[in-house]
């Protein structure tokens, strides 16, 4: 009598798991999308999904740019539960498919006829073997300066297109009694400005040809030993707390008036904005010195897991659509300061940065002048890339001689 | 009377005569078993977890293993490419700097403010607690206060300027070739007072009949502690050693709060690099190895310490 009802129960709820789980397919998306902006862009992704009958199932890890997730992912694939997609970007894609565990997706490739739409330098990060494993979602300029106008007002600067005119600048600001770099000395910091300045000083052959294929000959070049001239040339317009500080406290000098000019990637703007700034009035945002021509690019996407059952497929392959939409890739990266990935979203929402920042792409990738960046696990894999940060970092925090630099990072790039 | 007590006596004794024994054998045997079966759980979960794991470690580290663990041997290849790596030697020539200063200093500000406290002063609980305080918060939080505090735009340097002493400096915390002392301060900080919690205890046991011995004989008060009082806490020592040599050895929050092992890579220590290279830049191997010799520094540093522990002990005892 009384198991009656409790054995209904079961069943019934029984029955309604069942149908839950076969009506609706669900997608678990690892990634480090947190903060602020972030979070707001990728919150978007989820109601497009909803919208599309799919449940969204979140799975985010923050902190440690990336690091927490990292280390989060690799344990639950060695236990066989991998989430759906997963928040990796650059060679460690290639890694992954090593690992034989990512899934393809050139199903919604050659539906949404990527190889179209993305320029061939990206779609091959996003390939294992020739078959698309991932989803590209933005795309970040690295190689940009960040200039406070009324700084550079005040000190009877202008604004620098090469190093020459950048040191001149400098050091009027410097007399001005202001900071002329603002800088934050954390390795990855580090090795994202001495990455602009090797593409301004080598140009982006010479870039190429020694952080992405790491030529011995390229590394201890007198041009590699130029750059390092000139980065340690930088450093003497560093102010001394620069140590251990998060970049937007050096985007904040910025702009509050403290520093003139930051090397940093395009995520900076959303401090300005955030600040109320308006971008080519507030602050100018121009190619790092010398590179003009040249675009580091550092690209998140979200790599795609082998997942059991058809229906989890069909919803992943689903997502794989949907990021690449434009409708998506507009609000996304409205909301965190990039660029789609893709031609054919509209810029009529985009800033004066953000559309330089197209122009730029689609002029270097045209002309075999669009790079991976280095310093954001894009060019090398981690270990490489690893080993270079060390190497940059030492020099900019010691008396490290440009020739031995030189040395030591040709020694770097022999890492295993 | 006696006729009524016998059946009296014999009857309760009758009865549980054949209880006894089963009684007993149960109780005997949950002698036996009872605790193995309560400490079993312990000693499986710390042979799996402590040394099962430590095991592990030790083969991946002759492994190639590079982002996701792999079973195949390949020697003591990634010893060689740590022992050639400048920032292995830099990480453990912090150690070595951090843990030397790091326990000296420990033991002496914390017995001294031990053998200061121990003069029956007023108010002894309250600064007690004021000297105990900083072990209650976790090396996070000292490291970011210190962090501020050590900080030339911010902290102690700042408001020496502000206060017009223009030309104080104290830039450790952004010197490369001092920012692991900036971790020694922060570390004494924290660390002292509990040190000086474990002495004050140990003073507090010596025995009173020896020290007024010592005083009619005409000894002095510093002749006191250095002959008689200091010696006896030896085993307190040996406590004091034990825990700041592991708190050294394993310190990875304090660091990593405080300088994040910088400016570059200049106040790395074994604990950061591990972490880094397993599960950062995809060398498991590599971090693995690194991981093994920090096991070895501390087994360097406690098996010694141990067996002088315990041949002091059984010294005592004779």
């Amino acid at each position: 009598m009384m198991l009656k009802p409790i054995a209904q129960a079961v069943l019934l709820s029984a029955a309604l798991a069942a149908s839950a789980a076969m009506a609706a397919p669900q997608v678990e998306v690892l990634h480090y999308w947190t903060s602020g902006g972030e979070a707001k862009s990728i919150a978007e992704l989820k109601k497009m999904m909803e919208a599309k009958g799919v449940v969204w199932k979140d799975f985010a890890v923050a902190g440690g740019a990336g690091e927490n997730a990292a280390t989060a992912l690799k344990a639950r694939v060695i236990a066989g539960s991998a989430p759906t997609a997963a928040q990796i970007k650059g060679p460690s894609i290639q890694e992954w498919g090593q690992e034989g565990v990512l899934a393809n997706i050139d199903a919604a490739a050659t539906e949404g006829k990527w190889d179209s739409l993305l320029p061939s330098v990206v779609s091959n990060v996003m390939k294992y073997k020739g078959h698309y494993v991932a989803v590209p979602v933005n795309v970040h300029r690295v190689n940009w300066l960040w200039i406070n106008p009324q700084v550079l007002a005040k000190a009877g600067a202008k604004a620098p297109a090469n190093f020459d005119e950048f040191f001149a600048a400098a050091d009027k600001i410097k007399k001005a009694g202001m900071v002329a770099v603002a800088h934050g000395g954390q390795p990855w910091q580090d090795a994202t400005m001495f990455e602009s300045v090797v593409l301004g000083v080598g140009g982006a052959a010479f870039y190429d040809k020694a952080l992405v294929k790491l030529d011995q000959a390229a590394l201890t070049s007198p041009t590699m030993i130029k750059a390092f001239e000139t980065l340690g040339k930088i450093k003497t317009y560093i102010d001394k707390d620069a140590a251990g500080r998060d970049w937007n406290l050096a985007t904040a000098m910025v702009i509050n008036g403290k520093a003139g000019m930051q090397f940093m990637g395009d995520w900076a703007k959303g401090e300005f904005t955030t600040a109320g700034k308006v971008a080519g009035k507030d602050f100018l945002c121009l190619p790092a010195p010398g590179t003009a021509q040249s675009y580091t690019f550092n690209i998140d996407s979200l790599a795609m897991f082998k997942v059991k059952s058809a229906d989890e497929q069909k919803a992943q392959l689903t997502l794989a659509s949907a990021v690449m939409s434009p409708e998506f890739q507009e609000v996304f990266n409205l909301n965190k300061g990039s660029i789609p990935v893709r031609t054919g979203v509209s810029r009529a929402k985009f800033d004066a940065c953000a559309t330089r920042s197209m122009d730029d792409m689609a002029a270097a990738s045209k002309a075999g002048m669009l790079e991976p960046s280095l310093a954001h696990g894009m060019a090398i894999d981690t270990a490489k890339a690893g080993a270079i940060q060390d190497v940059i970092a030492k020099f900019m925090n010691s008396s490290m001689t440009p020739q031995a630099a030189v040395q030591a990072l040709a020694k770097a790039a022999k890492t295993k | 009377m006696s006729v009524s007590t016998v059946p009296r006596a014999r009857a309760p004794a009758a009865e549980p005569t054949p209880a006894p024994p089963s009684a007993s054998r149960l109780a005997a045997l949950a002698d036996t078993w009872l605790p193995r079966l309560v400490l079993s759980p312990t000693v499986v979960a710390s042979l799996v977890f402590v040394y099962g794991f430590i095991g592990l470690t030790a083969w991946l580290s002759l492994t190639d293993s590079r982002m996701m663990p792999n079973f195949e041997y390949s020697g003591f290849g990634q010893y060689a490419t740590l022992f050639e790596l400048d920032r292995w030697w830099t990480a453990a020539r912090n150690l070595g700097i951090f843990g030397g200063l790091f326990i000296l200093a420990c033991l002496s500000i914390g017995l001294g403010i031990a053998i200061l406290l121990d003069q029956r002063i007023r108010h002894e609980g309250a600064l007690r607690a004021i000297y105990l305080y900083p072990m209650a918060l976790s090396f996070i939080v000292t490291g970011a206060a210190w962090k501020w505090i050590l900080n030339p735009g911010l902290g102690l340097e700042k408001m020496m300027h502000d206060w017009g002493f223009g030309h104080f400096s104290f830039d450790w915390l952004v010197d490369p070739d001092m920012s692991i002392y900036t971790v020694v301060i922060a570390g004494v900080w924290q660390s002292s007072g509990f040190v000086m919690a474990l002495f004050l205890a140990g003073l507090r046991g010596v025995d009173d009949a020896i020290i007024k011995a010592a005083m009619v004989d005409g000894a002095s008060l510093p002749a006191i502690y250095r002959r008689i009082v200091i010696p006896s806490l030896r085993p307190v020592f040996f406590s004091v050693l034990l825990v700041l040599s592991h708190i050294a050895i394993k310190s990875f929050d304090l660091v990593m709060a405080l300088t994040a092992g910088g400016p570059g890579t200049s106040s790395d220590v074994p604990a950061i690099f591990m972490y880094q290279f397993s599960f950062t830049r995809g060398r498991l191997g590599l971090g693995a190895a690194s991981a093994m010799m920090m096991l070895a520094t501390v087994l360097a540093v406690l098996v010694p310490l141990m067996y002088l522990e315990t041949k002091g002990e059984r010294n005592g005892r004779r």
